[in-house]
């Protein structure tokens, strides 16, 4: 079971005024928020105890946990949306892994260095500039989600665009394994900012951002940090998309046996 | 794996309630923007400061453990350098 969080849960909304299709709408796009946190959240522990040095060990931690504090208002906001009875835990180890719906880019395994930092880069890179706006959205729940992450997620990105910069622009090895990298896992990024039905739905009625609009802001920031790593910007990738409709990769599965394990060995187990 | 290690810098960090930074510890970082980050990700995680401060290690020249009678024992009698004998004022804060 998740541990108790530190921040107060903020009030509840008033959830009457959605349609039941609105409210089934925001239900999926809050779960599939909560869901890439949680699995890119797992994905940065796998690295703890194995971190190239402790400063990183430990920065990967730190932004690991911070993930899972988002994931957690995340789910605890799905649940009350949902109103089916089901809790965070439910929601976040007892489904099965073509019910999730984050995005593949988070899913990827952690590789080397250099794919840890590429996959940090390009999420971050999304997720900060989608909280700025979450933040301004007319739905109190989730603009007080964002108003709390989107701190976080500038140091995110902060610190994965100067590790872009120093991979980039360091040692042939260095360079030679974020170019590895880039080659494998850029043709994830483009679902980030493509809209699903769900997506196109709730943009419609102005309750979370408009991914096009955006792009200016994120492509600027990654042709800063790719001009300062001096490495050119791919382009022409043929972009890979399937899972905010719960079409994974294998190695979803593999996540979310280590993941799920516990409770679904001994359900309802706290500790 | 690079063969050679990142200098060494040494960490002050100043808290919110204290007035100046304090060491509080060394970390290993290639450059000065990766040493302030990596403070804050090591020193940091519990509310410990409100501002960082790095040097490199090579940069701090200490005294000489073994010099320390010559340095500082000739202070020991000299009781008359403590601003012991006046009466400090409650309106003075931080003495």
């Amino acid at each position: 079971m998740l541990r108790p969080m530190q921040v107060a849960p903020s009030e509840t909304p008033a959830l009457n005024n959605y349609s039941p299709e609105v409210r089934q709408q925001l239900f999926a796009y809050v779960l599939q928020l909560a869901d890439t946190s949680l699995i890119l959240g797992h994905r940065l522990s796998e690295w703890c105890g194995h971190g190239p040095i402790l400063e990183q060990d430990l920065a990967m931690a730190n932004i690991a946990l911070d993930l899972l504090g988002e994931t957690r208002s995340l789910f605890q906001y799905a649940a009350e949306l949902e109103g089916q009875g089901r809790t965070e835990d439910d929601l976040a180890f007892l489904r099965l892994a073509t019910e999730y719906r984050n995005p593949l880019l988070v899913e990827q395994p952690n590789g080397d260095f250099a794919a840890t930092i590429v996959r940090q880069f390009l999420f971050d890179t999304f997720h900060y500039h989608c909280l700025v706006e979450l933040h301004k959205s007319p739905d109190a729940q989730l603009a007080a989600i964002a108003e709390k992450a989107v701190k976080e997620a500038a140091y995110h990105l902060k610190w994965s665009s100067e590790w872009m910069i120093r991979l980039g622009d360091g040692t042939a090895e260095s360079r030679q394994r974020l170019d590895k990298a880039l080659a494998t896992l850029w043709r994830y990024s483009g679902e980030l900012t493509t809209p699903t039905a769900t997506e196109q739905a709730l943009q419609a009625a102005g309750i979370i951002p408009d991914y096009a609009a955006l792009r200016p802001a994120m492509d600027a920031h990654v042709a800063h940090v790719f001009g300062e790593a001096t490495v050119p910007v791919p382009q022409g990738v043929f972009m890979m998309t399937g899972g905010k409709e719960g079409r994974h990769s294998e190695h979803l599965g593999y996540i979310l046996a280590e993941l799920q394990y516990m409770q679904r060995t001994y359900p309802g187990l706290k500790w | 794996m690079t063969q050679s290690e990142w200098p060494l810098w040494e960490v002050f960090i100043r808290s919110k309630q204290g007035l100046d930074h304090k060491h509080v510890g060394s970390l290993h970082a290639a450059d000065a923007t990766m040493a302030i980050q990596n403070a804050r990700d090591v020193y940091t995680r519990r509310l410990e400061g409100v501002s960082i401060w790095v040097v490199e290690s090579k940069h701090v020249h200490a005294s000489n453990p073994d010099d320390a009678a010559a340095f500082f024992d000739p202070a020991n009698d000299k009781v008359y350098r403590h601003p012991t004998f006046y009466e400090v004022p409650d309106s003075i804060k931080h003495m």
